[in-house]
């Protein structure tokens, strides 16, 4: 009798937090993930973290996505995971893309950010890790 | 229907301003999620009070930008503003990229916005299926004036007329000729047309020629409708474009059109839903039933028609009750 439950669509946040204004990697994974049927909210250029925050609040996200070009990751990254904690938004998964040194993507993946994507990254594992950390925030 | 014992804590959160609760129940009731019914009918009584104010028109002619500068407008005012931004799936992937959200500006602690971008998830004609639910929700979470931004139109897409109080239609210069705007669908459901972009040349003459159509006639509700020029670049023309907004809603309030515009909606909305469920009930049932099977046989097979099908249906099924 019931109507047959179509999967529900999982809702990322695609961000640029920060005052570069190199935002075609940023497009890429949000086509992407839009072809791997997403909803992708596409929030765009120069974000604080306030933004962000409040972004992915108000849309209810399943997913964080940031990228970030500037070299500002050290300072704004932490910035948002602890807003995320402050509003007991944690669970939300935060992802990342952009020119992050090793050493800042360890400590980064320490703080909590649960992945970082390096140039040359395939679409195809964006895609994948993106899917099993929106699941598994469930 | 349910008294206060029975009131969900979601609807009392959302009520007293929690805006997770808020933004939480909206994702259910998109995903049509039965935990949010409760919500959704305990807040109903709360409803039908604020402008609800449709901003449609083309892709591309700076619905955004103008949801952005009514929004600061209002802020400046004091009022608070709950805004919807429906963007389309994709009929491929199901997905979507929703990206109204960034001509949105406004500080990261004003908790007098909430803005919400929503995918058409498959509906046609500019909104999705829960878009009104959504835009009741955040008139019972307090807001003083709900905006819904439709996807980009096409010259049908009309349904944001069961939604809004006052259908704002944004256009630009030069999107045809005088013709144009005699067509039906679009054009006729415009309680304010906006000529956005007013900065570029053409806008004058786009304006004479709604301003001519706007004077030929008037809506189904006897409003003259009004033509305003806007441009979010000068900026220019937005304090106007609120007043024929507000202008039309004080006009719903004195001649009686809001009652008689509601009642039109909500008995579209009541045959909606039963023709929805009645409809996924009978596809249901023609594929489990086992009598059911056979009359369908029998019309594939021509020996029975379609019209005596459901004819037979309706009887036998939902007349009886």
């Amino acid at each position: 009798m019931a109507r047959r439950p179509k999967p529900t669509p999982i809702r990322v946040l695609i961000a640029k937090p920060g005052l570069d204004g190199h935002d075609r990697g940023a497009k890429v994974v949000a086509r992407a993930l839009r072809d791997a049927g997403m909803e992708v909210i596409y929030a765009g250029l120069r974000q604080t973290p306030e933004d962000v925050v409040r972004a992915a609040l108000e849309e209810d996200v399943d997913l964080i996505g940031l990228s970030i070009l500037s070299g500002a990751h050290m300072a704004l990254f932490p910035r948002i995971l602890a807003l995320l904690k402050e509003q007991k938004a944690d669970k939300i998964p935060v992802f990342a893309g952009g020119i992050i040194p090793d050493e800042d993507a360890r400590r980064l993946k320490k703080a909590g950010v649960r992945a970082i994507f390096g140039p040359g990254t395939s679409l195809e594992e964006i895609v994948s890790t993106a899917r099993r950390l929106a699941r598994g925030a469930a | 229907m349910s008294g206060p014992a029975g009131f969900p804590p979601a609807a009392r959160a959302i009520q007293k301003g929690d805006r997770r609760a808020l933004a939480r129940t909206i994702t259910a009731v998109e995903n049509g999620d039965p935990a949010a019914v409760p919500v959704v009918r305990a807040l109903y009584p709360a409803t039908g009070r604020i402008p609800m104010v449709g901003l449609t028109g083309p892709l591309g002619v700076g619905k955004s930008s103008l949801l952005n500068a009514l929004v600061g407008l209002l802020r400046g005012q004091g009022k608070t503003v709950g805004a919807i931004a429906v963007d389309p799936s994709s009929p491929f992937s199901g997905g979507s990229v929703l990206g109204d959200r960034i001509r949105l500006e406004r500080r990261a602690d004003d908790d007098g916005v909430f803005f919400r971008s929503m995918a058409s998830r498959g509906e046609a004609g500019g909104v999705a299926a829960s878009t009104r639910e959504v835009a009741r929700l955040l008139e019972a979470a307090g807001f003083d004036v709900v905006f819904v931004e439709t996807v980009g139109s096409g010259q049908a897409d009309v349904a944001i007329r069961e939604i809004a109080t006052t259908s704002v239609v944004v256009l630009v210069p030069h999107l045809g000729d005088e013709v144009q705007t005699l067509k039906a669908g679009l054009f006729e459901i415009a309680d304010v047309f906006d000529v956005n972009k007013s900065d570029l040349p053409g806008a004058e003459l786009a304006a004479r020629d709604l301003t001519e159509l706007a004077n030929m006639g008037t809506t189904r509700d006897n409003w003259n409708s009004r033509v305003v020029r806007t441009s979010t670049t000068t900026p220019s023309g937005i304090p106007e474009l609120w007043e024929a907004i507000t202008a039309h809603e004080r006009f719903l309030d004195e001649t009686g059109a809001r009652v008689a515009g509601e009642r039109r909606r909500l008995a579209a909305e009541i045959a909606g839903r039963l023709r929805d469920r009645v409809g996924r009930d009978v596809t249901d049932r023609l594929e489990r039933d086992t009598e059911l099977r056979r009359l369908l046989d029998q019309v594939v097979g021509r020996k029975v028609d379609p019209w005596s099908a459901a004819d037979r249906l309706y009887r036998d099924w939902y007349r009886a009750r």
